[in-house]
Parts: structure tokens; sequence; C-alpha cells
């Protein structure tokens, strides 16, 4: 059974079409790429998936792990294990992220049956985590994304993934704005919590993140729907030809 | 820590209904309904009270008389009767305070279902409370460990027995009786509050604390509330307050008087959720109160902190004047007017001796069909030269049916002063929200979240185990605002 199926998705904003369904199915232990010009619908169906509101389907359904979301409001899809790494991060003001990041954890321990986690043995565990993702203690005293620099952000948002363990992350353009260090420490994260249970969808423009982050399938997103999918080597297509070659070809 | 864990869980298991809503069934011993120059008398004798006092209330309720209630706020309610109102209301079972043992259990069970343990050894780490039973203080505590240090905390009717030269001395001398309207109704007709000195040189060791409770249906709650310190002192003061859901309107007229002498500092603090009323709009308490400080003594600091959840209209101006020279006045606030309440609310800062500074940050928030002003007053007099105020007000609104408005007075007589005012208003954006949401926080919990954000400044200023119950209560009071 796949983690995530998406079945013929209709979505409009204001009135225009803008996914024009779209199918994708990903299962369990896959790295699924999706790549598409500015404007194609790649964050669209980022929020659509995590029940943005806003964003409903026209038509078309959407499962995680055989489960129908349409009636799932936002943070209940987030607690059942589905996470969305923004493109860009939202600030929040004097919420402090060591707690944010708890009072997450601990509602998705929750949803999961598991108990809450105390304060000493979250702090513990953050700082763990962190450390692997070259996130200094002291970013996590400041208030979330408030003053972080475009990297530090990113490196926040995986952090985040890291402690959520998620069934099915979603990363939208995670590799935007980071120089090619930020860009390895944010891939390596990202690879460290690959395992044969969960999935990861990454979103992006550039083939570049996907020489740290290999994908399994790579799919080409054109005026909202999948024109084309194949294995890593269609990314390098897209690296050597542009989009314009593959959307004409299509 | 006992006590304060049981305090944070009590207010974790409240619903969306007000959970303070429960009214003791104790008989009470009432003056006759109304207010007139024979209550006055009652109330005094009831309090065995000496002639000066009697007097002074007499001057005071002649003053009142011939007063208009203010109408520059921006609240709206119908006028009050004021011969609709008790205005003296006892437990008839009156216990001796001998012994906690001695209190009645129905008074016990509800300290215990506002969750402050009354016994001793479960009062919150450190605290002593001094309880306020609508008029009559029925249980006092720590008081013992207080005395040793020369320490006077006791309810202030007991102080004009023991300590009357220190009462005559000092009460009217920061808010006198003709004041305003509201004050001089207080000095009328106060019945009880609570009466702090620390001598000097001595750092009070604890927090003092008083929660307020209205019990008694149509009685009006008139506390007055004294707090001196002599040079070099310090002392912190926590007030709590919550009242039973009525129906009809409540009034509370309090007054709150602190003296700081020569580098002495005051730190009042107060976390207010009286019944607000019902979404309509029906019933609350009307919260209608001043509270002011006297900076007298040479660097010299009053700082007042307040979280306003409750009361269906609040009216109440903390303010400091500030005659010491380096003398320092501060004021945080945070003020939540959700559904139908009305806030009017903020301070007076006055500037009189040289090189005197001021710090006001107040933090509005709005949801609902809430109306919440903040309206403050900084006076920079002439001889207050190197003098500087620093005000910073936010307001965050929730819904687009809600109201923040911001009313600053500044009136300098000298240039050698620097007073400067920030305002911002912002709303909680759907961006933030659906942030929050996609890490699995409801919407409350993340309403909650973010707006506790915006009153970090003003939080953090608060006692540890304040700081969690107003958090909570900021939550519960917005509950049902968002989505
Ligand atoms: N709220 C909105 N209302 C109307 N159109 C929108 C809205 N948000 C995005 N769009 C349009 O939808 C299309 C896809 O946008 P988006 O999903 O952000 O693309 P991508 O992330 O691939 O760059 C664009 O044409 C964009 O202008
Ligand atoms: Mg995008």
């Amino acid at each position: 059974m796949s983690l995530l199926e998406i079945k013929n998705v209709k979505l409009k904003l204001d009135d225009k079409d803008i996914l024009k369904g779209l199918s994708l199915s990903v299962s369990k232990g896959e790295v699924h790429a999706i790549m598409g010009p500015n404007g194609s619908g790649k964050s669209t169906l980022s929020y659509m998936l995590a029940g943005r509101d806003g964003y409903e389907l026209e038509s078309g359904e959407v499962f995680l792990e055989g489960q129908s979301l349409s009636d799932m409001e936002a943070d209940e899809r987030a607690r059942s294990g589905l996470f969305l790494a923004f493109q860009y991060p939202v600030e929040l003001p004097g919420v402090g992220g060591m707690s944010f990041l708890r009072e997450a954890v601990n509602s998705r321990r929750k949803f999961l049956g598991e108990e809450e986690l105390d304060h000493l043995a979250f702090v513990k565990e953050a700082r763990k985590v962190a450390s692997k993702m070259f996130v200094k203690d002291e970013m996590l005293k400041r208030a979330v994304n408030v003053g972080f620099s475009g990297g530090e952000k990113k490196r926040f948002e995986i952090l985040q993934m890291a402690m959520l363990k998620p069934k099915v992350s979603i990363l939208d353009e995670t590799d935007s704005g980071l120089d090619v260090d930020a860009l390895k420490i944010v891939s390596d994260g990202v690879n460290a919590q690959r395992n044969d249970d969960n999935a990861i969808v990454v979103i992006t423009h550039y083939q570049r993140l996907l020489d740290y982050i290999v994908p399994d399938f790579v799919h080409i997103l054109s005026d909202g729907s999948i024109i084309k999918s194949g294995g890593p080597e269609l990314a390098l297509e897209v690296e050597k030809n542009g989009y314009a070659g593959l959307i004409n070809a299509a | 820590m006992v006590a304060t864990q049981e305090t944070i869980d009590k207010v974790k298991e409240v619903s969306s209904t007000y959970k303070y809503g429960f009214v003791t069934d104790l008989e009470a011993e009432k003056a006759p309904l109304g207010l007139g120059e024979d209550i006055v008398k009652f109330i005094s004798h009831k309090k065995k009270e000496p002639k000066w006092l009697l007097d002074w209330r007499l001057k005071a309720y002649k003053k009142w008389l011939s007063m208009e209630a203010p109408n520059w706020a921006m609240v709206d309610f119908p006028k009050i009767n004021f011969q609709d109102i008790y205005y003296y209301s006892a437990p008839k079972t009156k216990p001796k305070l001998n012994s906690l043992d001695e209190v009645d259990p129905e008074l016990l069970r509800t300290y215990e279902k506002l969750g402050i343990p009354i016994k001793e050894q479960e009062v919150l780490a450190g605290v002593a409370v001094d309880y306020v039973f609508d008029s009559v203080s029925v249980a006092t505590t720590f008081r013992e460990k207080l005395a040793k240090e020369g320490i006077i905390f006791c309810p202030i009717s007991e102080a004009v027995q023991t300590h009357p030269d220190l009462v005559q001395k000092y009460i009217g001398s920061v808010i006198p009786i003709s004041d305003n309207y509201y004050a001089a109704l207080n000095s009328a007709v106060f019945t009880d509050g609570s009466f702090v000195y620390i001598p000097k040189g001595v750092k009070c060791p604890m927090e003092l604390s008083t929660y307020f409770r209205i019990n008694e249906q149509n009685s009006g709650q008139f506390e007055r509330t004294l707090i001196i310190a002599e040079d070099d002192t310090y002392v912190s003061y926590l007030e709590g307050c919550t009242a039973p859901q009525r129906d009809e309107n409540q009034l509370h007229a309090a007054v709150v008087e602190l003296v700081a002498m020569n580098n002495a500092e005051i730190k009042y603090s107060t976390v207010q959720n009286w019944y607000p009323g019902d979404k309509d709009g029906n019933g609350g308490i009307y919260n209608f109160v001043t509270k002011r400080g006297n900076c007298i003594g040479k660097k010299s600091k009053i700082s007042w902190t307040q979280v306003e959840t409750g009361s269906a209209i609040t009216w109440k101006y903390p303010s400091c004047v500030l005659k010491g020279d380096d003398s320092v006045g501060e004021f945080y606030s945070v003020a939540v007017a959700n559904n139908a309440q009305q806030a009017d609310t903020g301070t007076k800062m006055i500037h009189i001796g040289k090189n005197t500074k001021s710090t006001i940050i107040s933090k509005g928030i709005s949801a609902g069909k809430a109306q919440n002003t903040y309206r403050g007053q900084v006076q920079i007099q002439k001889n207050a030269k190197g003098s500087r105020n620093f005000t910073q007000c936010d307001s965050l609104l929730i819904g687009d049916k809600c109201g923040a408005h911001t009313v600053p007075y500044i009136n300098q007589f000298t240039p050698h002063a620097r007073v400067e005012h920030e305002a911002t208003t912002s709303k909680i954006s759907e961006d933030q929200l659906f942030y929050c949401l996609q890490r699995g926080l409801d919407t409350e919990q993340a309403t909650s979240l973010i707006v506790n954000g915006f009153c970090k400044e003003v939080m953090k200023e608060l006692p540890m185990e304040f700081a969690v119950e107003a958090q909570k209560l900021i939550g519960i009071s917005l509950e049902g605002s968002v989505g």
C-alpha cells in the first residue's frame, strides 16, 4: 500500500485552474522529486496536501496510509504524520523555538498514544538533534524564524522534521536561498531521516539539490499536472535541456 | 510546589465556560440595601472604627454626592443604580483567626475550587496569602514569619485597630478622597483589603499575595489596599481576582495606594479574571479601580504589572507619581477583551523629580466584538530635568469586529527630557496560524501561543507561578475567538 496516494486532483484558486488532474503514488522508503518551473503549481500542491484553508479540492482525492484526507483539518493531518517544510517559513514573534518545538512534538506524541516528554527529556533530545543540524542552542531560544537568515530558517524546518518523525515529508524548495555549505548540511539532515518506513517528496526548481538528496523517482510538473516521470536521470535532462524542451516534447 | 501544580491543573481543566462561576452557599450578614450616611456609619460601626476614620468616610461620602461619574472613557454601560447595591456583606459564621481549622469548610471548598489551597503548607511555594472573602478577611497565612522581620501584612480593617497611626498617616495620601468618583465612593464604603508595611532596610522574603473574590449577589466590593515601603526595602505583591458567574452586573471599585521611600522598590502584580459576562454582554463585573503609587523617596521604584482578562468593563489606570529624584515608574500591561468586553486601561506617569524614568509597555488584545483602549498620560513637570519616558503600545486584533484604540496624552513642561512613544497594530496572520497547524497544534493552542508570544515582554515581568497561570488564562479567555 502506498503511503501517499494523490488521485487525479483538481484545484482552483480565485476561479483559476491551478492543479489540473494530478496523480502521484508514493510508497514507503521512497524519495520522490517534483520538479517544475516557477508558477507550475508546486507550492499549491504542497499547501493542498497540508490542508491549508482555501486549498480545498475541486475533485479527486488524497490518501495518507490509506486514509482519505478530505475530512481532515491541517492540524489533524500534521499529527497523523504529514509534514511540510515551508518554502517561506513564517515568523512567530515572541514564541520561543524550544517551546514551539515542544508543543508540536507533544501534539504528535499524544496522537500516537505516546507519553508527552517532560521538559528535561525534551530539551536533551532537541539539543542532540540540533547539534546534528549545526543549529546552535542559542537559536532555539530565539523566537521562531524571527531574524533568522535564509539558511537558518531552512535548517530549523529540517530540525522540526527530525523531531516530529513524520510519515510523509514534503520539502518545498528547501534548497532555495542556500549556499553550498548550507545545502550540504540541510541535505545531510534530510538523508539521515530516510528509512524504510517513511517517504519524502522533494519539491524543487533546480536539479542541484538532487545531487545531495538522490531521489528514486523524478516527476516534471508543468501547468498543474505531471507531464513526465522517470528516474534520477530525468533531473539531469532538465539540467541539460531546461524545462522548455521537456514541456514542448510532452 | 504542590500548590503551584494544583493551581495550574485547576486552570487547565477549565472549559470554554467561566469556571469560577459557582456560588458559595453561606449565610451572609448584609447591611441594608442601598447607600446613605447611615450605611457608612453601619460599616464603620461594624468594624469598630475610630472616630477619625468614620469622619473621613463621611467626608468622602459627602464629596461623592457632589461628584459626577466620569464619562470620558471609551466604555458604554447603563447607569449604575447605587441604591441597588449591598455595601457590606460578611459571612455570618465569622471564623476566628486562631487557626485555619476553624475556617468554615464551605469557604475552604470555595477556595479549593478556585485552585488556591488555603492550608498553609499548600500555599503557593513561598507565597503568603491574605484571603479576602467579600468584605472580611478570613484567613491570613505566614503572618508570623513576616512578623519576625517586622513586616506587617494583615487586613486593613485589622491594621486600623493595631496600627492606627500608620493607617491614618497614609490612607488617602496618594489618592485623596476627592480624586475621582469611584475613589470617593470607595473611601466612603470600603470594607476591607490588605495592609502592608515594610520597615526600613527589610527585603520582604516572600511574595505577598491576596485573592479577592466577590461572592454575595448584588454586593459591590470595595477593597482598599495600602502598601508602605520604608527606606531601602523591597516587596513584591500579587493580587488575583475571580468572581462567580451572575446574570447581573456587579460593581468592583477598589483603591490601591503605594508609598515608596528612599531606595524602596514595590512590585505590584495583578492577574484579573473577574467574570466577563456572557457572549452577548449580559452580566459581568464592572471593574472601576484606582491604583496609584507615590515614589516619594530618591531612587525609589514602583512597578505595576497587570494581566487583565476578565470583567465586563475595565476602567483602570495604575499610575506612578515620581517625586523623588532618580525614581523609576514602570507599567507592564496585558489587556484581553473578547466578546462584548470593554477595556479602557493604561497608566499615568507623573515626572516631578529630576532624572526620573518611566517605562510603559502595553499589549492590548481584542477579539469578538470587544473594544480595547489604551489611555496613557505622561507628564514631565518643569523641574523634572533629565527625565525619560519610553512608551510602547501594541495592539493585536483577532477577527474584524473588534477594535483597538490608543490614546496617549503627553504634557512636557521642560525641554530637558525625552519622551518616546511607539505604537503598532497587528493581526494574527493566516500564515502564522497555518504554520502552527501544520506542526500539529490545534487552532486554540496556536492562538494562545501566538498571543502569548505577543505578550512576552509583559509576562516575563510576572513571578513564575503567576506567569504560567496568566498564560493559561489568556488562552482560555480567547477560546473560540479564531476559526
Ligand atoms: N492565492 C492565489 N490566488 C490565485 N492564484 C494563485 C494564488 N496562489 C498562487 N496562485 C497562482 O497559482 C500558480 C501556481 O503557483 P505556485 O503553486 O506558487 O507555483 P510554484 O510554487 O510552482 O512556483 C501561479 O500561477 C500563481 O500565480
Ligand atoms: Mg513555490
